[in-house]
């Protein structure tokens, strides 16, 4: 068996709102094109099989695990991470919650968990506390013991227009 | 990962193209939430991801009262629990995808991935299977419809040949007085893998079981109908609910493993079964 040449394409996508060209390998993952050709480090390597939820990014506003998403796949795609929603005045909302709240310690899930809430809180703005533990059950964090950080979204879900 | 490339097929037919040329490690790429895994840690030989999200048909999810439901085999999981439509008529199916790993993964996920995999545990099969659903499939012989319950044939194997893949998944259209349900069990109430799970399909007619469909999953060597000798023709009662469920006990060939015993899950058949037979009476006389 020969060894493929590996491929290279520049990846065309909308990240956070800012349009990026660069190169990517058609074996990366999404999570590895990001971290290593695109310098975007919010998304974290955590179980690298869909487990942890530690990479969770938007792709057209849908949560998904970008080490389960394939580079090539995104190509045009819009796509959102940790970094992309605080503006330039300041936090998010949720992300205040998540300060104000301590919902994190060590702090490596918290990317995921905020991009996961936020996709939560877009699609259901006003969680029960059973609604916001199973959406985020695919998000593990081995610190807080989940309670800050549900406290942390129901919050922000108070803060939100009736 | 080892090294791969990809390809975006815009038709069924372009796919089927890139997978014949691609040779035995051309692989079809759904959702990617088990292939990219598999690929990742070496499990599985990839070569080519031949990218199906692109083709309309394998994206769509498609409802007429008259003829039923058309789910592509990529539609993510998320498009078939949110759908009115599959909430209303297809009850198992929107829950077992609901519980099929975490929202994360629901994203991506498909039930044609979940059916391809064939798992013994594949939480969408038993929903698929009791709703009597059709796999279309498309390959360089042309298509040709595959009965859910005929699908699989063993742990990870089916009756896919080579360069053929599932298109969409068909479902016969509602039919008055008729509800199913689904259920599974797991240790805990999210992210994990069936200890059993069962799915049953009912049409009633005032109290008699006109027509039932029973399928059980993770206690056989892949997911499995049912006879429905006790109850068909019968009406529901106590009595029957408990035959039903003692034939879906004697049906099963469950192992012992990390999730469950034997026993638990003779256990498991039996109760399970008998659950979703009631919550579906229960939906099919409301």
């Amino acid at each position: 068996m020969t060894t493929t040449n590996t491929t290279h394409f520049v990846l065309s996508a909308n990240i956070n709102g800012e349009q990026r060209d660069f190169l990517a390998d058609e074996r990366d993952s999404l999570l590895e094109a990001l971290r290593e050709r695109a310098g975007i480090r919010g998304p974290k390597e955590g179980c690298n099989n869909g487990n942890c939820g530690a990479c969770s990014v938007l792709i057209e506003g849908t949560l998904v695990n970008s080490c389960l998403v394939m580079a090539a796949e995104c190509q045009g795609a819009n796509i959102t991470t940790v970094e992309g929603l605080a503006s330039p005045e300041g936090l998010s909302p949720l992300q205040q919650c998540f300060l104000e709240e301590a919902a994190l310690q060590c702090g490596i899930c918290t990317p995921g968990f905020l991009i996961a809430s936020t996709a939560l809180l877009e699609e259901n703005p006003h969680p029960t506390e059973e609604e916001a533990r199973f959406w985020l059950a695919g998000n593990l964090c081995r610190c807080t013991g989940y309670d800050k950080i549900i406290r942390a979204v129901l919050k922000a879900a108070d803060q939100k227009e009736a | 990962m080892q090294a791969l490339k990809y390809a975006r097929a815009s038709s069924v037919d372009e796919a089927i193209k890139l997978l014949s040329d691609g040779g035995p490690n051309a692989k079809v790429l759904a959702g990617g939430t088990d292939i990219i895994v598999l690929a990742r840690e070496r499990r599985r030989k990839v070569e080519l991801f031949v990218d199906i999200k692109h083709i309309d048909e394998a994206m769509q999810l498609t409802f007429d009262p008259g003829k039923g439901l058309i789910v592509g085999a990529a539609t993510p999981l998320y498009k078939v629990y949110n759908d009115p439509n599959v909430v209303k008529h297809y009850t198992a199916l929107a829950q077992s995808a609901h519980v099929i790993g975490g929202t994360a993964i629901q994203g991506r996920a498909s039930l044609g991935g979940n059916l391809a995999n064939s798992g013994p545990a594949g939480d969408s099969i038993t929903a698929q299977m009791c709703l009597g659903g059709v796999a279309v499939i498309a390959g360089p012989n042309g298509r040709r419809e595959v009965p859910i319950e005929d699908f699989c044939t063993g742990p990870g194997r089916n009756v896919l040949e080579a360069n053929e893949f599932i298109v969409t998944l068909n479902f016969p259209a509602p039919v008055a007085h008729s509800a199913s349900a689904w259920e599974r069990f797991i240790p805990r109430n999210e992210m994990d893998i069936a200890v059993a799970n069962s799915g049953v399909y009912l049409e009633m007619d005032g109290n008699t079981v006109v027509k039932a469909r029973i399928a059980l999953g993770a206690v056989g060597p892949k997911v499995f109908v049912v006879p429905v000798d006790s109850l068909v023709g019968k009406p529901l009662t106590d009595e029957t609910i408990a035959a039903a469920g003692a034939a879906a006990k004697a049906t099963a060939t469950p192992i012992d493993d990390m999730r469950g015993s034997i026993k638990q899950r003779l256990h498991l058949s039996d109760i399970l079964t008998q659950r979703t037979i009631r919550a579906a009476a229960e939906r099919a006389r409301a």
